[in-house]
């Protein structure tokens, strides 16, 4: 299928000796939002950082776009359009906000221009010449995925965007996330807060002890309501 | 004492200084992106010289080709050394880095002085920097003057291209996430390769420039290596104004006390340093890590 951005095909990644991620298949279309849910441990941050060749012993099918990249480095699959927003925020304590949000080269023309970034994340203006350490969680998140959507990545892979924020700021994200999805983004995500993840996303695929056990769509959630609060141990 | 004098020994404890800060700079550049304590860096400082002096004993080369020749030279050096050797040792504790780049060092001393010996060879004055000014309180060398302005202007652009430009960012980022730098599509295998190449040519480059001014000598880098890491322990491993900062004002002390009390001339760093380790042990200007 030419519109798959992502195609996974019997992925197994190794941290060390240790197996974590045992034969995963998933597939992501154009302009999907698409989020990996299960509960802590299962792999779900494993399996975006093996998109992204991060976690570089893996083996198995990962086509980009149409690209195969399981033996690419993290920079070269970045440079087939992915942005990518780690868990843990990963912004530069020691760069400015600016410094920051200029980091990530453009990948492709058509990012977000930083007029609109402004727009979207006010606060990122207001705090252009702090430093990165200074920023709350909310704000580092903000900054995070804007300093993603300026490359002009086509695809995003967002790693618990809303752990630990308030709701007035999950709000937020989910504005953004809006945001993103009108421009024909593709976002393959993983989400704790299933709510929000509801609410956002096109399907959910269920992950448990390193493996897809299951894949619902946004229409089948409510029907599907008592096996997925089973899954996630609600 | 006459005036003449005590300037004297400052203008040579200034120029002292200023090679400490591009050794220790290009330590600090490296230290903070590969995590490894260069202890061949002295040895760096020595090949810049030798490379100087074998372009113009060999080839005919004079000291303005040779001042750009001779750095990119000791930067291949240095990047084959951090591609084939040193790349080896990143992921142990910083320990080994510093035990394989002493013997590195010792190796490259060693060669050189077997071919060449200890005695020294002589390097002249550039053409065009030979004499100097009489400023009435004391008299300026002009290849003096010129030694020290050159390593100024080095050591501060340096900074700003680190902390002010967007390369610089690529680098300060990569010292604190790599992996991330990474995913953002940045070749930072590269960037390092680049950073260790650039952080030896500023020792090569402080080779070349202390060629007319001492003799070239194969123990030149061993000489300097020691006040060069005391500089670094006080300004701050890893901060790169630390470096530029110390290095320049430790010259100076060095060259103060060479006047008023010449006993103490070799201790007076390593008094400062200890002095600085019992009251702040991450150095003048470092982090606490």
């Amino acid at each position: 299928m030419s519109d798959q951005v992502l195609d996974i095909a019997g992925l197994n990644g190794w941290y060390g000796e240790s197996h974590v991620l045992h034969g995963i298949d998933l597939k992501v279309g154009q302009g999907e939002v698409v989020t990996l849910i299960g509960r802590n441990g299962v792999g779900k941050t494993t399996t975006l950082r093996a998109i992204m060749g991060i976690l570089s012993k893996r083996e198995g099918v990962v086509k980009v776009f149409g690209t195969e990249t399981i033996r690419m480095p993290p920079e070269r699959v970045a440079r087939l359009g992915v942005g990518y927003v780690p868990e843990e925020r990963g912004i530069f304590a020691s760069l400015t906000v600016t410094e920051n949000l200029m980091l990530p080269p453009v990948l492709a023309p058509g990012g977000t221009t930083l007029d609109e970034i402004y727009r979207l994340f006010p606060n990122l203006l207001e705090r252009a010449r702090s430093q990165g350490s200074k920023l709350s969680g909310g704000e580092q998140q903000m900054l995070a995925i804007a300093r993603i959507l300026r490359t002009g990545a086509r695809f995003i892979l967002l790693d618990e965007p809303t752990e630990g924020l308030a709701p007035v700021i999950v709000q937020q994200i989910g504005v953004v996330l809006e945001a993103i999805k009108s421009k024909g983004l593709t976002v393959l995500m993983v989400e704790q807060n299933f709510r929000f993840a509801a609410n956002v996303a096109d399907r959910h695929y269920v992950m448990e002890s390193g493996k897809i056990v299951d894949m619902i769509t946004k229409s089948e959630i409510a029907g599907k309501m008592e096996r997925l609060e089973e899954y996630l141990g609600v | 004492m006459s005036a003449m004098a005590l300037f004297g020994q400052l203008l040579l404890g200034l120029i002292n200084g200023s090679f400490y800060a591009m050794l220790s700079l290009g330590l600090a550049i490296v230290f903070g992106l590969l995590g490894i304590v260069n202890a061949a860096q002295g040895a760096f400082y020595m090949l810049g010289a030798f490379f100087a002096w074998m372009l113009g004993q060999y080839i005919g080369i004079g000291y303005w080709p040779s001042l750009v020749l001779a750095p990119i030279g000791v930067a291949i050096v240095g990047v084959i050394m951090e591609r084939t050797i040193i790349k080896r040792v990143y992921n142990l504790d910083h320990l080994y880095g510093l035990l394989l780049t002493l013997g590195l060092f010792q190796v490259i001393q060693g060669l050189f002085v077997y071919w060449y010996g200890t005695s020294g060879q002589p390097y002249d004055n550039p053409p065009g920097l030979t004499g100097g000014h009489n400023l009435g309180f004391m008299f300026l060398p002009n290849y003096r003057a010129w030694v020290v302005v050159v390593s100024i202007v080095l050591c501060f652009g340096t900074w700003y291209a680190i902390e002010k430009t967007r390369l610089g960012a690529y680098l300060r980022a990569a010292t604190e996430n790599p992996t991330l730098v990474r995913a953002f599509g940045i070749n930072v295998p590269l960037l390092v390769t680049l950073a260790f190449g650039g952080g030896v040519a500023l020792a090569g480059i402080a080779g070349v420039l202390a060629a007319p001014i001492y003799q070239v000598n194969p123990l030149m880098g061993g000489n300097i290596l020691v006040p060069v890491f005391a500089v670094v322990v006080i300004g701050g491993f890893g901060s790169i104004l630390g470096a530029i900062v110390t290095g320049l004002v430790l010259g100076v002390l060095e060259g103060f006390s060479k006047v008023f009390y010449p006993e103490a001339s070799n201790m007076v760093i390593f008094a400062i340093m200890i002095v600085v380790l019992l009251v702040k042990p991450q150095g003048l200007f470092g982090r606490e890590r």
